[in-house]
């Protein structure tokens, strides 16, 4: 029997396995890196190991540091979770080298199915059909498109699609850097791609005894950059006759590599129901919660019960409703999807039914890594929470969700959460149309959300009186007299709001005769707090929630309304002349830390010159110069770290023979 | 603890037709308040803004904390006169960083914001005002200096801008000039005597000669910015303190130069929370007579304008036709003296002297509420010492130390206008009603005094008197005095500090009482003789 579990991993998923040993009376035990020895989850475990540094390799990487820790606390098993260590053999063998328990496959199953080249041809032996491997030498022009891959990759990470043959030998080199980078192995290979494809994957669970469960399949179509963000179970696309063939095909291959615990096997399905094995991920899968919501089972319960030998029941249990997920991240889909840093303000989820628990029934259910106060860094995958929702049908659970989503209150960050509603409200998604190009296909822009301008103006305008409202409430001289009084009116109060990138100006008058405003027609106002503010919007009452923080980035508003989440950073009313970036500076786009500097003070540079690339969330992003010039100043140095905003580089245009202001 | 009751009906025709006759008074008045606000006329707005200048009143915005109230003080400054309405010049109190200060802004779309008799009266008010309320002086500079045609006014009093300014500094009381532009020859000094100088660059200009008068006196060639610019103040000559990138920048720093100030309030603290008065200040249009001769109830005001309605009547039975008694206006102490049948007899002049000594003794500031047509006047009242008694109250008012506030309510006439606190009384703040009147007598009591003489001197010579020149005589006089007392009138010559709306009473005494309280509350510790 397990007593201490040791959790090798961090956030979310470290916060689920803790839930299920409490279930169980098993002692939790975390180990956690810097930058998050202030989360949840190590405030959650019983006893909780630091392992010294930032980075994924300083910290959730170092094999010989987590067993260590184990060791120094009793425990007598180790969860990887997913991600970091959790399809790596040698570390499950160090694991079972040390006498703890692995909460995993075997080592030599995870090999097996680790080089994804290898994978291929052992399922195809197994009857399990596969797409062609193409060799990235020698790729025929007929066979483009194709997806350069990672063979050791995951998360998409070390993806890229190639349309043109020319691009092929640039995006192989940069996908095999970033494989290198991510997973210290830079072998890929490609596949033709299949376009307008779903992703579909069956969810294994095989105990020690032979018994193999295959709990139905999860559809994980809708993806970013090839990371799955929605997830559902059932598939729409799938009926009993595909879902017999999916589950037997993905029985057949945990019973060629000797499966035991939870895994996943992964396909790609066609159109005309035909399926391609894509790969088994010898872990739990992020998207498990909607496979326990549907079975009503708890997958890490029986992964810890299949380390300890428990037993399967013959028949796994049958399916009831439908269970979506939605990933909620810490990133802008409208800017590239950049990724977010900095605190999250506040996280609250109306009408939560469960949490890292499958709800009772019609439920919703919320497996969250942070709440209200948690720095998100740029170390680590900006995934904030889960949300997930059970329903007795498909359409029942997508309006429960979005509307869940819709009204929650997510500040500080910009996240992903306005184009899940989206999705989730999209008749295409409705209608079950859902394929691995959903988010191309119907426009990111249309569907990254940004709010309507009547919105965006009604929420900036209740946004500026709540802020009078708090201004007036804490002025130590004056506090009670009427705001913004005049006997003579020169102008109206004015303030402006930065929305993404939009500059929203408000003007506002509080006279006898109630709110004067060019910013909304037809307003009036009804009650203005420093918290919530009632308008009158052409007849229609309209309550607006309003949370104002101080930020390093500035006064940041958060408006919540029936009409919708907007979040404002109020434009300052002096710019600080100290702050202003001179012409010619390039500012880092996000933060990130400096991977290489490829120019040098006193180059010339053509605009779009590459100057330096910076590593964000795994991601490695080129900053090119913005003007063409003569490179005056490099203010950073490689590894260094900087925050989004930080002046990179200064480059003076060439003088051309006019005078320098 | 009195809970005032209104028997204000504004269903009747009385009601209606004074609201009708004060809401058409206010139209009046907006629209030369808008006289004010246009400066110097659109061409000069637009040529200003052209140059990428904000207008003084633009400044004064971003200079003030956000949502916070500005008290503009004698807007009307020059009204009735050959100079444009408000003096080119802006002042009033605006709250810095959560510190109430006196703003002035010259007007520079006015004739470049030259100083005519009027800005300098003006400037010289507000400095009063400043000094004896203790408020921080904000001074935004642009200005052309003296306007050359009425020189012979302004440059000898003019002087004393520089004298009120370093006395202020003498006294402690924090000056801040922001130099946006021109601050040249005399006005050099604006900057040279204040306690903290920001000057914007490329823009400010202050030096005691320009280049045509320096090569006429020496011969040397320069510029403006080799004799004056900012740069050169804030890195050669050092009377600058702070140079601004630009106007916004000048003002930022303005901010932070209070912020810095470590300035506090010295008197009593306002209440943490009060009650709002429970009946309308809307009824304030509708319950004063159309007619000044009608007097009105003053509980009815005050009830309108105190915290919760709550007046504690003094001596309620004796001398009522002064109504004196305690209240509080945005969680500060008032005692208040309301005028009440207009007219002030012995006892009402002996009640007033005990309550101004009572207030005094209290440390407790008078909030006087005019509506008086003078101490009564015939045999009996002047065998009786109505001018002994009318001395006593005179003699409380003028020794009394208490802050003092007056707004008047509608007459002002004869030595009541004294008793009450008039203008020569020095009270801290006083504010006129678009109804006020005040004179040394009523019109058509001015014009049959006239007539009354005229006829004595006839007859005395046995002359036949012409009744037709008499008619003529009295209406004309009565005409010029209805004219002269009107408080638009009255406020142009800056015998107030500005015409209110009647409705925003209670807003105005709030901003004042709460300035009023930077400074040391302290009642007098002697009085003159009282001759009893």
């Amino acid at each position: 029997m397990i007593t201490r579990l040791l959790i090798a991993n961090r956030g979310e998923i470290a916060r689920r396995v803790i839930r299920t040993c409490r279930d169980l009376g098993i002692s939790p035990i975390a180990v956690y890196a810097d930058p998050d020895a202030g989360a949840d989850f190590v405030a959650e475990a019983d006893r909780a190991v630091r392992l010294p540094g930032s980075s994924p390799a300083q910290t959730y990487l170092r094999a010989e540091a987590i067993i260590e820790a184990a060791r120094r606390t009793g425990a007598d098993a180790v969860h990887p979770g997913y991600g970091f260590l959790s399809e790596n053999a040698d570390f499950a063998r160090a694991v079972l080298a040390a006498g703890l328990t692995w909460v995993g496959p075997d080592p030599a199953a995870i090999e097996s199915m680790g080089s994804k080249i290898a994978a291929k041809k052992l399922m195809a032996a197994a009857g399990v059909p596969v797409l062609p491997d193409l060799s990235p030498d020698s790729v025929a022009a007929e066979q483009f498109p194709v997806l350069v891959k990672a063979s050791a990759g995951g998360g998409g990470r070390g993806m890229r699609v190639v349309r043109e043959p020319g691009e092929l030998a640039a995006e192989v080199a940069a996908a095999s850097r970033e494989a290198e980078s991510a997973f210290g192995d830079g072998t890929v290979f490609c596949e033709p791609l299949l376009e307008r494809a779903r992703h579909v994957e069956v969810q294994i669970l095989a105990d020690q005894h032979g018994t193999v469960w295959a709990l139905g399949e999860r559809e994980c179509s809708i993806q970013r950059r090839h990371q799955k963000i929605i997830e559902e179970t059932p598939s729409p696309a799938v009926d009993q006759a595909i879902r017999d063939r999916l589950t037997g095909a993905a029985t057949a291959a945990a019973t060629a590599i000797g499966y035991v615990g939870a895994g996943t096997v992964e396909f790609m399905l066609a159109a005309d129901g035909s399926f391609h094995f894509l790969e088994v991920n010898t872990r739990l899968q992020v998207e498990h919660p909607v496979t326990e919501c549907v079975f009503g089972l708890d997958l890490v319960a029986w992964q810890l019960a299949v380390a300890e030998g428990a037993a399967l029941p013959a028949e796994p249990p049958a399916p009831r409703g439908h269970a979506i997920e939605v990933r909620l991240y810490a990133e802008d889909p409208a800017a590239d999807w950049r990724p977010q840093s900095g605190t999250v303000r506040a996280f609250d989820l109306p009408g939560v039914d469960s949490g890292f628990a499958v709800p009772g029934g019609f439920g919703l259910r919320l497996d969250s890594g942070v709440s209200a106060g948690a720095e998100v860094s740029t170390f680590y995958d900006p995934m904030l929470a889960k949300v997930i929702v059970w329903a007795p049908d498909r359409p029942s659970a997508a309006r429960r969700l979005a509307t869940a989503l819709a009204q929650a209150r997510v500040h500080g960050l910009v996240t992903n959460r306005d184009l899940l509603v989206n999705v989730l409200r999209h008749p295409d998604f409705l209608a079950g149309d859902t394929d691995t190009d959903f988010l191309d296909r119907h426009g990111l822009r249309e569907l990254a959300g940004a709010p309507d301008d009547s919105v965006l103006r009604a929420s900036a305008l209740a946004a500026a009186l709540a802020e009078a409202a708090g201004r007036r409430a804490a002025a130590g001289v004056q506090s009670r007299l009427p705001s913004g009084w005049r006997n003579l009116t020169s102008q109206p109060q004015r303030v402006s709001f930065d929305s993404r990138g939009d500059v929203v100006a408000v003007d506002y008058q509080l006279t006898r005769a109630g709110l004067q405003t060019s910013t909304v027609d037809d307003s009036v106002l009804v009650d203005a707090r420093a918290d919530r503010v009632v308008l009158d919007l052409a007849g229609v009452r309209t309550v607006f929630a309003v949370t104002g923080y101080d930020t390093p980035a500035g006064r940041l508003v958060e408006v919540d309304s029936a009409l919708g989440a907007v979040s404002l950073l109020t434009v300052p009313r002096f710019a600080d002349p100290a702050d202003r970036v001179e012409p010619g500076a390039t500012v880092a786009p996000m933060p990130g830390t400096v991977v290489s500097v490829a120019v040098a003070v006193g180059d010339e540079l053509a605009a779009g010159a590459e100057l330096l690339v910076l590593e964000s969330m795994k991601m490695r992003h080129r900053v090119l110069a913005a003007t063409g010039g003569v490179l005056a100043e490099v203010r950073v140095a490689a590894g260094q770290q900087v925050e989004a905003g930080t002046v990179l580089a200064v480059i003076e245009p060439l003088d051309d023979g006019g005078e320098q202001a | 603890m009195t809970i005032l009751r209104s028997t204000v009906d504004a269903s009747t025709p009385d009601y209606q037709q004074n609201r009708a006759a004060l809401l058409a008074q206010l139209a009046a008045l907006d629209a030369e308040h808008a006289k004010a606000l246009g400066g110097g006329g659109q061409k000069y707005v637009d040529r200003h803004h052209g140059r990428g200048k904000l207008l003084a009143r633009e400044r004064i915005e971003l200079l003030l904390d956000p949502d916070s109230a500005f008290l503009e003080l004698s807007p009307l400054a020059a009204w009735g006169t050959d100079f444009p309405v408000g003096g080119s010049v802006v002042a009033g109190i605006g709250v810095i960083e959560g510190v109430e200060c006196l703003v002035v802004a010259n007007d520079p779309t006015v004739r470049g914001g030259a100083s005519n008799p009027w800005t300098l009266r003006k400037s010289f008010r507000a400095s009063e005002i400043a000094a004896a309320n203790q408020l921080p002086l904000v001074q935004l500079v642009e200005s052309g200096g003296a306007d050359l045609n009425s020189q012979s006014e302004i440059f000898i009093p003019g002087g004393r801008m520089f004298r009120d300014l370093t006395r202020a500094s003498a006294r402690r009381v924090p000056t801040v000039a922001l130099v946006f532009g021109n601050s040249t020859a005399g006005g050099a000094y604006l900057p040279g005597l204040s306690d903290h100088v920001v000057m914007v660059k490329g823009r400010a200009k202050v030096f005691l000669a320009g280049p045509p008068l320096v090569k006429m006196a020496t011969g040397e060639e320069s510029t403006d910015e080799q004799l004056g610019g900012a740069e050169l103040h804030a890195r050669e000559s050092g009377l600058a303190d702070y140079l601004a990138e630009d106007e916004q920048d000048a003002l930022r720093i303005g901010r932070r130069i209070v912020a810095n100030l470590n300035w506090h309030k010295q008197g009593p603290a306002a209440a943490a929370d009060y009650a709002e008065p429970l009946l309308d200040p809307e009824d304030l249009l509708g319950l004063v007579p159309t007619d000044p001769k009608v007097p009105f109830d003053p509980r009815e005001v005050i009830a309108r304008i105190v915290d919760g309605s709550v007046f504690d009547e003094f001596k309620p039975l004796y001398g009522a036709s002064l109504v004196t008694g305690w209240a509080a206006v945005h969680g500060y102490r008032v005692g208040i003296l309301a005028n009440a049948r207009g007219v002030l007899f012995s006892e009402e002049s002996q009640k007033a002297a005990q309550f101004i000594q009572l207030a005094n003794q209290r440390d407790i500031p008078l909030l006087f509420l005019q509506n008086t047509t003078g101490y009564m006047v015939g045999r009996d009242y002047e065998r009786a010492g109505i001018i002994k008694h009318g001395a006593m109250m005179i003699n409380a008012v003028s020794n009394s130390t208490v802050p003092h506030l007056t707004v008047v309510l509608g007459a002002s006439y004869g030595a009541g206008n004294y008793g009450m606190c008039g203008r020569a009384y020095d009270p801290r703040f006083l504010f006129s009603w678009p109804n006020a009147k005040s004179a040394v007598m009523g019109p058509a009591q001015l014009a049959g005094v006239l007539s009354i003489v005229a006829r004595q001197a006839a007859t005395a010579r046995g002359q036949v008197y012409d009744e037709a020149f008499d008619e003529q005589m009295r209406r004309t006089v009565e005409e010029q005095v209805e004219a002269q007392s009107a408080a638009m009138f009255l406020s142009g010559r800056i015998y107030d500090d500005g015409v209110i709306d009647p409705r925003d009473t209670r807003t105005v005494l709030g901003i004042c009482l709460s300035a009023v309280h930077t400074a040391p509350v302290s009642g007098a510790a002697g009085f003159g003789v009282f001759r009893m």
